[in-house]
């Protein structure tokens, strides 16, 4: 059948080729469906509308002392910086002319990243060992030492995305597709 | 009597092409005898004059060699040639979060070897069993699915000659003051290598793409679960799940088993320990494409997603500790390359940017990949500005630095691009200067 089409001519013969191309880098499909449990496991990631954000709750007041029992050694006891980065206040120092700050308070533009970031990685010498209640505390207090809330406000799956970073609209998309 | 390449100077009455002894490209296009002596630089540079000892038999030609071995290594007098460690003083409690840089001013051609390739690690390099290892994929999808290691061996595979930059590379850019050290110490977060695996769209066509999923989340699984948001457009194009690195598997600094390899743009996004793409409507924005990687610019403003690195060039002989051994002739070589396709020319000044000559590009000229340039050259011995400007197919030319910082200002910290400017001193001493 093969050997007769291409003796037709060469546009058929042309044709012939192409679609055979197609065919031959058509891939296996050798991935196995993905268990529920697996996807609930390893999905922590946490977009600005806060979608996956679990349940549990807690406040500044709450979070000082984890803050201080986890937290504080490396980034100081007010979020000032110590062997590692500096996480709070610096707002308004972006285009300072002596000293800029980036910290959490003066430059991250969501607060939902700041749970997924502290859920994913922090400490850095015990990731994943806080539990989701220990890391809304965290979090709220690192949020207070920023003034971006207050001492006894509650934070929350709810509350986190409505939080709103003081340079939240200073970030320029400079991406565009094709 | 052969000559010295000392002795070698077939183009003594060349016509320079452009300011302080500049000579044209074309001469490394002909010429038997000028390329014996360029090929052996590293022999002009430590000429010595002929000695007794060079005069006896050698003892390794009067006794067998040594056998054979299983996997091998440099020569023990290429010790000095390694990766640039710096261990952070304040590296409590994770020391492997930072990087060390690849010796750039002491390698040849554009293959960077494996275990040079930088490393930038956010907790670690984590010690995978691929037997465990497993890749989701999941989100926007018909069919969430998992991929072991055996199953994506048996994919259709690329491979593709590809450099990744980190985007903080060359971040002493920005100093006020220009960094003191090598080229490997200032723009060693680069490297470039063959990488082979599997095309990206294979495996997300496969789950079956949902038309809302525009972005895609990749994630490692190192100790700061790693992750970066990439546009379904890069995902669907020349986006690869890496295997391997110049022939053989990945280096667990680079990624072992598996990494996300995103030709041309930020390292940072060539997310390393692959094992969750989750498809998503919009960026996930994430720690490292927010508080960082995001460029900080002089109104306050914060430009976010600059993902190609830019066009760029460095000459790495001669360079800062890669001093010249007295006037004469020397071939200035460096890298030429850019996130946005193939380079397309590089021109050297010798004058501080008034005259310019073209470069000669070695092949291959590859997409995203490193690209070898050189230019003959006849020093006099007087002090002299030496720099390199790359132009990509796209015409993109590499700015100067005060281009640059009029521009972006400098806060920024990431993507920079400038010139590098060399001051050759009489002495034959090479400083990092600003021009």
């Amino acid at each position: 059948m093969f050997g007769h089409k291409v003796l037709l001519g060469g546009m058929t013969a042309v044709a012939l080729v192409v679609a055979g191309a197609a065919l031959a880098i058509d891939p296996p499909k050798l991935g196995t469906p993905a268990p529920e449990m697996l996807i609930r496991l390893f999905d922590i990631s946490i977009p600005p509308d806060g979608t996956g954000l679990p349940a549990g709750q807690a406040t500044a007041k709450q979070g000082e002392a984890v803050f201080m029992a986890r937290c504080a050694a490396c980034h100081g006891e007010r979020g000032e910086g110590a062997t590692n980065d500096r996480i709070a206040s610096g707002i308004g120092t972006l285009q300072d002319e002596v000293q800029t700050f980036k910290t959490v308070g003066s430059y991250w533009p969501y607060a939902t990243t700041l749970f997924d970031y502290v859920r994913r990685a922090m400490p850095y010498n015990a990731p994943l060992s806080l539990t989701d209640e220990e890391v809304y505390a965290a979090i709220a207090y690192v949020l207070f030492l920023s003034r971006i809330v207050g001492e006894t406000d509650v934070i929350d799956a709810k509350s986190l995305p409505a939080v709103k970073m003081p340079n939240r609209d200073a970030f320029i998309n400079a991406y565009t597709p094709g | 009597m052969a000559k010295t390449p000392n002795e070698v100077t077939p183009f003594a009455d060349a016509e320079p092409v452009a300011a302080n002894g500049l000579l044209h490209r074309r001469m490394f296009l002909s010429g038997g005898a000028f390329f014996a002596g360029a090929a052996s630089l590293s022999g002009l540079l430590s000429a010595q004059p002929a000695s007794a000892q060079m005069a006896t038999v050698p003892d390794w030609r009067k006794e067998p060699g040594k056998s054979f071995t299983p996997y091998g290594v440099p020569s023990k007098f290429e010790e000095p040639v390694q990766r640039l460690v710096t261990v952070r003083a304040n590296s409590y409690p994770s020391p492997g979060a930072g990087s060390s840089r690849t010796p750039l001013h002491l390698l040849e051609g554009i293959i960077t070897p494996s275990g040079l390739h930088f490393e930038r690690s956010h907790s670690g390099v984590p010690d995978i069993d691929p037997d465990r290892h497993r890749l989701l994929i999941h989100g926007l999808v018909r069919q969430p699915l998992v991929f072991d290691l055996e199953s994506l061996m048996r994919y259709p595979r690329v491979s593709a000659i590809h450099f990744i930059e980190c985007a903080g590379n060359s971040g002493g850019g920005w100093a006020v003051q220009p960094p003191v050290g090598f080229v490997g110490t200032m723009h060693g977060l680069l490297s470039c290598s063959e990488w082979t695996g599997v095309p990206l769209h294979y495996l997300l066509e496969e789950a079956g793409i949902d038309p809302k999923a525009k972005w895609i989340l990749a994630e490692g699984i190192d100790a700061s679960g790693m992750s970066r948001s990439v546009p379904i457009e890069k995902a669907l194009g020349d986006a690869m799940v890496a295997l391997f690195q110049n022939g053989e598997r990945i280096r667990p600094e680079q990624g072992y088993p598996m990494r996300l390899l995103l030709p041309g743009w930020e390292g940072n996004m060539n997310v390393k320990w692959l094992h969750r793409i989750k498809l998503t409507e919009g960026p996930t924005y994430t720690k490292d494409e927010t508080s960082k990687y995001t460029e900080l610019m002089p109104d306050g403003k914060s430009m976010q997603f600059t993902f190609p690195m830019e066009v760029k060039s460095v000459i790495t002989r001669p360079s800062e500790g890669v001093n010249m051994q007295g006037p004469g002739f020397y071939e200035i070589s460096g890298f030429a390359w850019s996130g946005n396709g193939k380079i397309k020319r590089v021109d050297i000044s010798a004058d501080g940017g008034a005259s310019w000559a073209e470069a000669a590009l070695q092949e291959p000229i590859a997409s995203r990949a490193l690209t070898r340039f050189r230019l003959p050259w006849q020093w006099d011995g007087k002090e002299v500005i030496l720099q390199s400007r790359a132009t990509d197919e796209t015409g993109a030319v590499q700015p100067t630095r005060a281009e640059l910082i009029g521009t972006k200002g400098v806060k920024n910290a990431y993507h920079y691009n400038g010139i590098t400017t060399w001051e050759i001193r009489q002495s034959g001493l090479v400083k990092n200067v600003w021009a």
